[in-house]
């Protein structure tokens, strides 16, 4: 094409190529604009608090706060020997004023996440801190306790300094650093959380599982049968899938208990004797059978769909090329239904490993999973900060599912109903 | 589905196993929930079945739960039951029209950016609603508006837009739209061209994804167990308290009447759904 090639004008004198740049610009704009509204209103109102959580979770600035002084004079202790007197003289300083505003409780409470044992010392120091004579704080506070004139306790204090700390995150992993600096795990028997995910896994991968096992035949019946059948039996799949969620723990509930219906029906037929009935509730039996039965509409779903466009008449040949029903079954109809298979696992996975009210209510304590833990949390123990930690760890690893089911089905392929 | 008369023998067996599996999955999957309707209707306190509902006498069998879940002293479910509603309702109005202007941006095909902001916009569905709990309680405390019916409604529309965006978007994908050229070119603006020409269209798509907004709203419990104060107590948050503490008959009473209103819910989503298809030219 040579330079001299006239330009296409629109009818306003303007070359073709600037109008057009200038159209698909104001259509741009005019998507976005559309978009923004609910964009903003997300971005404000729920990614800036997830973003919030992550801040949370790695802030550490109450007990730098409630210490000021104390810090400032830690700054030249190497943390060898028991610091000298400007320290002690600092720490009370600040301890008197944390007593004057009722704020020594919530100190107690954050140093015995680093050091368990100051709540009962800092009480002692409470009371005891009425009496102090002015001078030589570091005599009068070692006197308080044995433990005050333990190194230990106040390199404890020293480690709290910094305003930002990652070991919520290792206490969520049942971790924490040593009095060397060292990150470690804590006592075989007190690692409570490891436990927790290891079993949301489990649970979850077995809810998939048995979701799987249970929707593969019931859809393929639904995508084989005529119509006018298989839309009734859809009503079984649909009626559970949009009832609500406590109704259907309320049935489960009534229906495992010790004196419910299936026990009375293992009794019935000789299974179990009468006066042994097994507990189904309140442990991992009652929230794999509850949530399996709760999430198989999810998994039913999306195979259905899949199985929906597969023309029967594949199956037809590849048994008349020769193959029994189970060979046109494994080598034709089970391959083009792996989309759906998919679809469905990572759905249920990602469902099951965040639940919360269905273990709370039929799990007990072994069958409790980690929301359950990030919720007590949240609403007892008022750790926030540990609960974010929790909840975000939680998160990356569902958003890892969620890139590989984008990855493998796609976002926009994700039918409801 | 009949067997084709040259069916060997083992392979029939195997159509026996196979529809006996089906026939126990659908069951495992709707007979819990035909479990509540003759409980609710106990005469006693017990949640299992007495002997004389064993014997259908029909003594054993009285309206008194529904009597206490209406009347009942000290009785919670009339306050709850009339929050759900308003709470409900005013997060589906905003969940839907927040959600349809979006789905229109998204599925224009000058939208930038479309899988990144489809992300953020469905993320409240796939993110652990334990996990959006505790975001969006931090974010309601400090915007003040913890244990208020505002709150809860703008925690429940964060959770029903992307229902609303996803089932509108897959409404409009099937959208002609040269439909709307046409009433640009005589002359409609293009609110009016919304109005009368792309609404009636997308109306199904619309109204099924307000009823999963509704839905969620409706029984939501994991962030309203946050945010609510004893005020804003919801059916869920009741329900959950009574399968907690003490498991009532009265909590069955209500369960049966969430049945039949998730039975109705249901049946207009499937109606919609038939309508949506046909107007889409999906007929099967």
């Amino acid at each position: 094409m040579s330079s001299e090639t006239k330009q296409i004008l629109t009818t306003d004198g303007i070359p073709l190529e600037v109008s057009l740049k200038k159209a698909e610009k104001k259509n741009k704009i005019k998507a976005f604009l559309l978009v923004a509204p609910l964009l903003f209103f997300l971005i404000i109102t729920y990614v800036f608090p997830i973003g919030d959580m992550l801040f949370r979770s790695v802030d550490d600035k109450m007990v730098t706060q409630m210490l000021p002084k104390t810090f400032k004079a830690m700054e030249n202790w190497d943390g060898q020997e028991l610091p000298d007197e400007e320290v002690f003289a600092a720490f009370h300083e600040d301890f008197i004023k944390l007593v004057e505003d009722k704020r020594e409780g919530k100190l107690s409470t954050q140093l015995n996440y680093t050091k368990n044992g100051f709540k009962s010392i800092i009480k002692k120091l409470r009371r005891a801190s009425k009496k102090f004579e002015e001078g030589n704080y570091k005599e009068q506070i070692m006197a308080v306790h044995k433990r005050w004139a333990d190194v230990e306790y106040w390199r404890a204090i020293q480690r709290r300094a910094p305003e930002f700390t990652g070991q919520k995150y290792l206490k969520g992993m049942d971790m924490y650093v040593n009095e060397e600096g060292k990150i470690v795990s804590v006592e075989e028997d007190r690692r409570i959380h490891r436990v927790l995910w290891l079993r949301t896994l489990e649970i979850a991968f077995f809810v998939t599982v048995f979701c799987f096992l249970m929707a593969y035949p019931i859809a393929h019946l639904l995508a084989t049968l005529p119509m006018k059948y298989s839309n009734l039996l859809m009503i079984c799949v649909l009626l559970p899938f949009w009832t609500s969620l406590l109704v259907r723990t309320a049935s489960w509930m009534i229906l495992l208990q010790q004196q419910g219906i299936v026990n009375d029906f293992f009794v019935g037929i000789g299974l179990v004797a009468d006066d042994n009935r097994p507990e189904m509730m309140y442990n991992k039996t009652g929230s794999y059978v509850a949530m399996t039965q709760i999430l198989l509409p999810f998994m039913v779903l999306p195979l259905y769909s899949v199985m929906k466009t597969i023309s029967p008449s594949l199956m037809r040949a590849g048994k008349s090329l020769g193959g029994t029903p189970f060979v046109a079954f494994w080598k034709v109809y089970f391959p083009l239904t792996i989309p759906g298979i998919g679809a469905g696992c990572l759905l249920v996975f990602i469902l099951a490993i965040g639940y919360y009210i269905t273990p709370a209510l039929v799990g007990g304590a072994s069958g409790t999973l980690i929301s359950n833990q990030i919720a007590f949390h949240m609403k007892s123990t008022l750790d926030w900060s540990f609960a974010s930690a929790m909840g975000l760890m939680l998160l990356s690893g569902v958003l890892v599912i969620y890139w590989l089911y984008n990855k493998i089905v796609g976002i926009d392929n994700i039918k409801l109903g | 589905m009949a067997l084709p008369k040259y069916t060997e023998p083992h392979y029939r067996i195997w159509h026996y196993i196979y529809l006996t599996i089906c026939a126990a999955v659908f069951f495992f999957l709707i007979a819990p929930l035909f479990v509540i309707f003759p409980l609710s209707f106990n005469a006693e306190e017990f949640l299992s079945f007495s002997d004389g509902m064993k014997r259908l006498d029909p003594d054993a069998f009285s309206l008194r739960w529904y009597k206490d879940m209406i009347y009942g002293t000290k009785n919670p479910w009339g306050l709850a039951a009339k929050n759900s509603f308003i709470i409900a309702i005013f997060a589906t109005i905003g969940s839907v029209i927040l959600g349809t202007v979006a789905a229109l941006g998204l599925s224009s095909r000058h939208m930038p950016y479309k899988g990144l902001i489809m992300a953020v916009l469905i993320s409240p569905m796939i993110v652990p609603l334990i996990i959006s709990g505790v975001a969006i309680f931090f974010f309601m405390a400090k915007a003040g508006l913890a244990a208020t019916h505002t709150g809860i409604v703008l925690a429940h529309i964060i959770l029903g837009t992307p229902f609303v965006v996803i089932t509108v978007t897959a409404t409009l994908s099937g959208f002609d739209h040269s439909v709307t050229r046409a009433a640009a070119s005589l002359g409609s603006d293009p609110v009016n061209t919304f109005m009368k020409v792309t609404l009636p269209l997308i109306l199904p798509g619309v109204i099924s994804g307000g009823l999963f907004a509704f839905v969620t709203s409706f029984d939501e419990v994991v962030v309203v167990l946050f945010l609510a104060g004893l005020e804003n107590t919801t059916i869920p948050i009741q329900m959950w308290t009574g399968l907690r503490e003490q498991l009532s008959p009265t909590i069955l009473a209500v369960a049966t009447c969430l049945i039949i209103l998730s039975t109705l819910i249901l049946v207009t989503a499937e109606l919609l759904r038939r309508r949506s298809e046909r107007l889409r030219g999906i007929n099967r």
